[in-house]
């Protein structure tokens, strides 16, 4: 077995090369929350560990084109006090803020939880909801992906050999638009997301939604964007027949499985009851907003 | 094996060590520097048992890289007092008998500190979520949290 | 002066009993300087680590450890051919039997691997990680067999047999075709089948619960030293060093006395740090090295390789009169014991009824073997198991009654000279007193909000007493050295120092207690069963006043009067009877001054096997609601009322109560070994095996009721196994007040909440 090489690259470029020269060998080290568990229980035996920390574009957060771009390494902690983050995206915040303890948003980022690659992973249903799109760096050069085409299956992504996220991108925000995201774990903390829910709505002046995204967590051997859920509460005022019809299409896109946290019924009618419950915390912070 | 040279900062002192790049941050203070007061309780960042400061941030020792802590600023428990003095937070953990075994005490306060030096005034609410990812199996929790709140309030009121 | 054994009732003035002073060993544990299992480092340390069986059952065809062996910088291998064979014989560890015959296999697999775990080979090297490449070289060859993990499945006559000797001892005509069930026990008072007759309701259920781990947040860890002639020293987190000696010594056929345990501090134990699991071997890996040998388990070793308790199948019957007096009470307990037997299936069923005074109770138990990780004892073993099935019927039947649940309780409360159903007849207990202030306190006289639910329940657990050594040195300056030989888990250093300074009439602050290692103090069994502060405070009360006794004789000397005419107060020696006044009192420090002329160095040693422990009852209540949508329970308010004795340092009594009630949250709602179908844990680690965190629990209220043990000098019954026993009959009959719904199965977790409760509304 190869011995494990440490890496921490200051440039895109440099990063890129790495990875590039490495192939199967390569992995990407952000945050860590993930990887050194996969290490430690030698269930990963990577040959070149690249910590991706130094280069500055994963790790900023900036205004870009009336939106944001956050940068795939800031880490839950740093996000949580971005005033502007934390005003435009509530949702994706809370979300994101949700991954593990306070110990672990210390170093947790929405890159690596995108990339592990989990169904579970509580930051991605709230960036598909809020149509975040990944920028992509590798070999061929930069791409941008939709948050939704980056997972294809259980600790699978899209990213081709060498490719890694540097940052996301965040649509600018319509007047009354929120979003919020929850999820349904045993405790009140520390446990991965039996089921996640996240929705992103826009009002008109009136209070009818003029736009709609819901991102479903844990339900299936990815991440959702459920069109169906997202249709049922267009043209609404999210009153309760149309909450109903929301999570009847929630319930109905869940394919999940019986495992240690959770059971197929369970899954699949929690799916329903949070996405309704996000739903209206999305309603009040639109009708609050701008 | 080639391993890492490290120049780094700990509880204000520099300090250079040798780690072989799976080494974590835990094993590196354990192992190789002898501060054994961070504990490895799960190794998998589920415990709390080794939380520590890294550039003012609550971390897991045993979710870091020896390898990543170039240039970095590492508090650990045995930073805490003050030469001969106890931190509040210790010396109200003492008077709280908020501790039973003892061992996720320097993960707690550690973390509690962390939570005091940003937030001064945190409700029982506030300080538990705080501390949810520091397991205790001996008190139940009641003890370690009146002792953060009772700490809080005396250092507000500047005593 | 105060006699050894006098009870001091409330009359008395205590000083220091009772008072919540800084514990001795605190400032090193809130600055990281306490040392705990794998916190020592040696010279030419090696690391040692364990190759486990990835199958839960299978025959060991081979073992192939040569290319391990071969890797730089490995220095030893062990396998099972590094043991010697043991004689089947049953010897107590905690509140449990052990047989070393299982032990040496336990220790490491032999014939066959019996659970998913099970130690197959150690390997002793220079670096943590060329010791997992050197476990990555050994080859196995199993030939796997088919494995059984419940207990009831174990029972069916065509279960997969873990032992092909394994007779059921208890039955009679005794069995002549082995089988997984190792014993069969019975207790018996009246007659049950009258007193069923005799009743005007009925209750018939049956329970399951899981196996849940003590889940202690520092895994087994130990330093082994070992020398050419055999001489060894031993570091280890353990809750009885002396029963670690003992097993070491047996396990590698050594002299006693060339074994030195010393007892680290200790990072939790609840009873799962009373058996050996890393210490032969890393005595084994350091006798054939020469090299100081550390062993440390990762988490997931501790969850798939040491004992949780047993999971059970518990069927309870129990009638009552029209007026809620209880007629008769029944059980079946089917314990699983894991790869080896040894549940605590028999305190299981001595608990089972014992808050009660019942003319008419049977109990029935089974120790069942299963493809897992052999049971250590956990908190009261075997009591919340079957205390949960018969709490939660003892509700039911009060509520078909339309009984109050305190009132129904009280009226059929066990009492002073009570006649146990298991056996003895009760002293003064205080179970009475932790219902009636049960249902005067606050909390019980609180209204609840809709949706919310208010459960009760009661508890009981024997406590021990056993061997127990301890010197007291009475120092020069006039401090006091005592040396204990019971680790210190939850803070009983703290009560020791205060029975002795209590009793010498010092303050606290002068008397150090230290844990002294095997060779410097006599045989103490181990800490558990709520015997440390029990049996160590009587040794060193007794000790104390031998110390007494020769201060006394020393001034007696300087008056040059006659040793009975001086009496001990507070802390001084005083001219008495006829003599009265005509000497200044000499303190203790005035005589320890003097010491060296008056006869050398003064102190005191008890070496006794402590009876009288007294059994603490307890009763609980909590208030929750449930999310009738998702099925998430929450803990709204949990108060404890538990019979201490006496509380000598309260914060650590309102500590274990607190504790105890917490582990007992996490037993009812969310903790439990989860197995696939192929045999395998797929939790093994704190991310899915999920005990409580700070977010989940509020406040613990406690009530300290104080019925003193009068067979202890400071009426001490022990505090810490009782705390674990009501909880999950509490929350069980709290969450039927909630839904409606009789929860028969832990943990309560959403899923199955959720279920049920759409079950109720048809679906």
């Amino acid at each position: 077995m190869e011995e494990m090489r440490y890496e921490a690259p200051d440039s895109l470029d440099a990063a890129v090369a790495m990875l590039s020269d490495a192939g199967e060998a390569g992995r990407v080290l952000a945050g860590g929350t993930d990887l050194l568990v996969q290490l430690r229980a030698g269930m990963v035996h990577p040959g070149l560990v690249v910590d991706i920390k130094n280069i500055p574009e994963v790790r900023a957060i900036s205004e870009e084109g009336g939106g944001f771009r956050v940068g795939a390494a800031v880490t839950g902690a740093e996000l949580g006090e971005h005033a502007g983050m934390c005003k435009a995206w509530p949702g994706v915040v809370e979300a994101t803020e949700l991954i593990g303890s306070t110990q672990i948003q210390g170093r947790a980022t929405m890159g690596g939880n995108l990339c592990n690659g989990s169904p579970a992973a509580d930051s991605v249903p709230a960036l598909i909801a809020a149509g975040a799109v990944a920028s992509v760096i590798g070999p061929s050069g930069q791409r941008d992906v939709p948050v939704e085409d980056i997972i294809i299956g259980p600790g699978k992504t899209s990213l081709e050999k060498g490719e890694f996220v540097v940052s996301f991108k965040f649509p600018d925000r319509p007047a009354h638009s929120g979003d919020a995201y929850l999820r349904f774990i045993p405790r009140t903390e520390m446990d991965i997301a039996v089921v996640g829910a996240g929705v992103n709505i826009t009002l008109d002046d009136d209070g009818v939604c003029q736009a709609a995204r819901v991102g479903l967590g844990a339900v299936a051997a990815t991440p959702l964007l459920v069109a169906d859920a997202a249709d049922a509460l267009i043209g609404s005022t999210l009153d309760d027949a149309a909450l109903e019809k929301l999570a009847a299409a929630a319930s109905a896109a869940c394919k999940p499985i019986d495992d240690k946290r959770g059971t197929i019924e369970f899954r699949t009618k929690v799916a329903g009851v949070l996405a309704r419950r996000a739903a209206l915390i999305a309603l009040d912070r639109a009708k609050e907003g701008r | 094996m080639s391993k890492y040279h490290v120049s780094t900062t700990i509880n204000g002192d520099p300090v250079e060590y040798l780690c072989e790049p799976e080494q974590t941050l835990l094993d590196v203070l354990r192992d190789e520097l002898y501060l054994t007061g961070s504990k490895e309780g799960c190794a998998s960042g589920d415990c709390g048992a080794c939380s520590v400061l890294v550039d003012d941030r609550l971390v897991c020792a045993c979710l870091a890289l020896g390898a990543e802590m170039g240039g970095k600023k590492i508090e650990t428990i045995e930073g805490m007092a003050d030469g001969d003095e106890l931190h509040p937070l210790q010396q109200k953990f003492l008077e709280h008998a908020a501790l039973q075994c003892g061992i996720c005490t320097p993960g707690f306060l550690v973390a509690a500190k962390s939570l005091l030096d940003r937030n001064p005034d945190p409700t029982e609410e506030e300080t538990r979520y705080w501390l949810a990812g520091n397991l205790c199996r001996c008190t139940g929790y009641d003890k370690i949290i009146r002792a953060v709140l009772d700490t809080a309030a005396e250092m507000r009121s500047g005593k | 002066m105060s006699q050894a054994l006098k009870l001091d009732d409330d009359e008395q003035d205590l000083k220091y009993v009772g008072t919540r002073p800084v514990r001795p060993d605190g400032v090193d544990k809130v600055t990281g300087r306490a040392k705990f299992g794998a916190d020592l480092h040696l010279p030419g340390m090696l690391t040692g680590q364990v190759l486990r069986s990835p199958h839960p059952h299978a025959r060991i065809v081979s073992i192939d450890t040569s290319k391990a062996e071969a890797l730089a910088g490995v220095k030893a291998v062990i396998t099972r051919d590094d043991f010697q064979d043991m004689e089947s014989e049953f010897v107590p560890a905690g509140e449990m039997m052990v047989n070393y015959r299982d032990v040496v296999r336990n220790v490491m697999a032999r014939e066959k691997v019996l659970y998913e775990g099970h130690a197959v080979a150690a390997v002793a090297a220079t670096s943590n990680s060329i010791a997992r490449k050197a476990l990555r070289l050994i080859d196995v060859e199993y030939e796997v067999l088919p494995h059984v993990i419940d207990a009831v499945a174990a029972m069916a006559p065509d279960a997969p047999l873990l032992h092909d000797d394994m007779m059921t001892e208890g039955v009679d005509p005794k069995p002549d075709t082995p089988s997984n069930v190792s014993k069969r026990v019975e207790f018996a008072l009246g007659d049950v089948e009258k007193g069923f007759a005799e009743a005007d309701v009925i209750v018939e259920r049956e329970f399951n619960t899981k196996p849940v781990h003590q889940g202690y947040i520092e895994p087994h860890a130990c330093v082994a030293s070992m020398s050419e002639d055999g001489q060894a020293d031993l570091w280890c987190s353990t809750q009885g060093h002396y029963v670690v000696r003992t097993h070491c010594a047996r396990l590698l056929n050594l002299d006693v006395s060339k074994i030195r345990v010393t007892a680290s501090e200790i990072g939790g134990g609840f009873g799962g740090k009373t058996v050996v699991y890393l210490e032969p071997l890393a005595l084994a890996l350091s006798q054939k090295t020469g090299h100081p040998v550390k062993m440390v388990m990762s988490r997931d070793d501790v969850f798939r390789a040491t004992g949780p308790t047993s999971g059970a199948n518990v069927w309870v019957k129990m009638g009552a009169t029209k007026d809620g007096r209880i007629t008769a009470a029944e059980a079946v307990l089917k314990y699983q014991a894991g790869a080896f037997q040894g549940s605590p299936v028999q305190p299981g069923c001595m608990c089972a009824f014992a808050p009660y005074d019942l003319e008419n109770v049977k109990t029935v138990g089974y120790d069942v073997v299963t493809n897992r990780p052999k049971v250590a004892a956990y908190r009261a073993p075997g009591g919340p198991i079957s205390e949960y099935a018969t709490e939660s019927v003892v509700d039911e039947l009060a509520k078909m009654l339309g009984i109050d649940p305190v009132d129904f309780r009280l009226r059929n409360a066990a009492r002073e000279g009570t006649h146990a159903a298991y056996g003895p007849k009760f002293g003064p207990i205080g179970l009475v007193e932790t219902l009636e202030q049960a249902k005067a306190h606050e909390h019980y006289n609180t209204p609840l909000k809709p949706g919310q639910g208010r459960g009760i329940a009661s508890g009981f657990w024997f406590n021990i007493g056993g061997e127990t050594c301890v010197t007291l040195n009475i120092n020069e300056d006039g401090s006091a050295t005592l040396m204990a030989g019971t680790p210190d888990i939850g803070g009983s250093r703290a009560s020791l120092a205060l029975m002795t300074a209590e009793r010498l009439g010092i303050e606290p602050e002068k008397v150090r207690p230290l844990i002294a290692d095997t060779s410097s103090l006599g045989y103490n069994f181990l800490t558990g069963g709520s015997r440390a502060t029990f049996s160590s405070g009587m040794a060193a009360v007794e000790a104390a006043d031998e110390a007494i006794k020769e201060m006394c004789a020393r001034a007696a000397k300087i008056w040059e009067i006659p040793e009975d005419a001086v009496v001990w107060e507070d802390g001084h020696a005083k001219p008495a009877g006829d003599n009265a006044g005509k000497f200044d009192p000499l303190s203790l420090a005035d005589i320890a001054d003097m010491a060296g002329k008056t006869g050398g160095p003064i102190g005191g040693a008890a070496r006794i096997n402590a009876k009288g422990a007294a059994p603490s009852f307890g009763t609980h209540m909590v208030d929750l609601e449930v999310d009738e949508e998702t099925g998430r329970v929450t803990i709204l308010r949990y108060t404890v009322l538990q019979d201490a004795g006496r509380a000598v340092h309260p914060s650590y009594v309102e500590g274990q109560y607190q504790g105890g009630a917490v582990q007992g949250i996490g037993w009812a709602l969310n903790e439990e070994y989860i197995y696939g179908e192929d045999g395998r844990m797929q939790n093994p680690g704190f991310l899915d095996y999920r005990i409580p965190v700070a977010s989940d629990v509020p406040m613990i209220d406690t009530v300290i009721v104080e019925v003193p043990n009068p067979r202890h000098p400071y009426g001490v019954r022990g505090v810490g196994e009782t705390p674990i026993v009501p909880p999950m009959a509490a929350i069980a009959n709290a969450m039927e007040n909630a839904t409606g719904i009789r929860f028969t199965e832990l943990p309560m977790s959403p899923p199955k909440v959720l279920k049920a409760i759409e079950d109720r509304d048809g679906g």
